[in-house]
């Protein structure tokens, strides 16, 4: 039985899919036998942010639909072994998922991978609830901002309530929190919000922060995810959180202003 | 205060004024405020009309709530009369 992980937010551009991918590709390096599926339909991305966007023939819808079977949708990671990919459509709508589909699909893959990692759309809308429905675990991808932070409340409430876990009774969906793009320089300015405002607003645990980094939107550009650039703090990050959820202690790292020449000279 | 510090004060605020926003518009989310039918404002509004033909009363006489529980939704409402002995 795989583990279903969805990334959700609510609000767009906080980086569900820079976060989907590289937590997919995380647990990918580590052994586990993972696929990240894009339920982002019309609007796919997680394929040029994985870098195999020539490479999609069949996609998530076609395999829903019966147009093509799983094998000949699912894309393997050239660089990361253990590590697949299933496409979003990129010419149909949101009504194109249906909750008996989803379900078909993830019980099949369940009986091949460990982990199902779903990269949610944005928006609280069909897409959304499709991604989340069928999870076991929650990473809720937060920036330091107000309007962030009050959608992925907003998400927490749907997690708790609409999903098959909350629906059926069950032990309720584990949610995690993910803060991305965290300025430490601004926090201890008091321009930001700090990693334990935003974990006590939410009332959730904190998996990981990944601060805000160059090496984010130059990986996009180059189709690779960011725990494959090795010089970045932010592919640290990545692999401190995928550790957490593997259940290794890590301390969280890249929460501090770095110090300068001066600073560590002075023994400060 | 040195002069640098009116500058400082400013930027020492904002995020601690974004958490108290924040807190406060999660706890309303959190006890239901956030989950309650399209009707309720306007519902709200009726039944301050139909009070205000008998008493004057101020925007806040009437409190409504959503209590859910198990199947049930509960309306709670709580109005509040002027003091009329004097």
């Amino acid at each position: 039985m795989a583990k279903i992980i969805v990334v959700t937010s609510g609000k767009g551009g906080v980086g569900k899919t820079t976060t989907a991918a590289s937590f997919a590709a995380g647990l990918a390096m580590r052994g586990h036998k993972t696929i990240v599926i894009d339920f982002d339909v019309g609007l796919r991305n997680l394929d040029l942010i994985m870098g195999c966007e020539r490479r999609v023939v069949f996609d998530f819808v076609n395999v829903i639909n019966g147009e093509a079977n799983l094998k000949q949708a699912m894309i393997r990671d050239k660089r990361i072994d253990n590590l697949y990919i299933l496409a979003a459509s990129q010419t149909r709508d949101k009504d194109a998922l249906d909750l008996a589909g989803v379900e078909r699909t993830l019980n099949k893959l369940s009986e091949e991978f460990e982990y199902i990692v779903c990269d949610s759309p944005a928006g609280i809308e069909k897409g959304a609830l499709m991604a989340m429905h069928f999870a076991d675990e929650a990473l809720v991808v937060t920036n330091p901002e107000v309007s962030s932070v009050r959608d992925s409340d907003r998400v927490l409430g749907m997690l708790s309530s609409r999903t098959r876990r909350a629906e059926q009774g069950e032990e309720p969906v584990k949610e995690h929190l993910i803060v991305t793009r965290y300025a430490p320089e601004r926090v201890g300015k008091g321009e930001m919000l700090s990693l334990e405002d935003i974990s006590d607003i939410l009332a959730i645990p904190l998996l990981g922060v990944v601060p805000e980094s160059e090496t984010v939107l130059n990986a996009s550009n180059s189709g690779a995810p960011v725990v494959l650039e090795e010089t970045a703090d932010a592919c640290y990050a990545y692999l401190d959180a995928v550790a957490r959820f593997l259940g290794e202690n890590r301390p969280m790292r890249f929460t501090e202003v770095k110090k300068g020449f001066f600073n560590r000279l002075m023994g400060r | 205060m040195g002069w640098l510090d009116v500058f400082r004060s400013e930027k020492k605020g904002s995020a601690q004024l974004a958490k108290e926003r924040l807190q406060v518009v999660v706890a309303h989310r959190r006890t239901g405020g956030g989950d309650h039918p399209a009707y309720f404002p306007q519902l709200q509004q009726d039944l301050l009309a139909v009070l205000r033909r008998y008493v004057e009363v101020g925007e806040e006489a009437v409190q409504m709530d959503i209590e859910r529980e198990g199947d049930l939704e509960v309306l709670e409402l709580n109005i509040t009369l002027p003091d009329t002995r004097h």
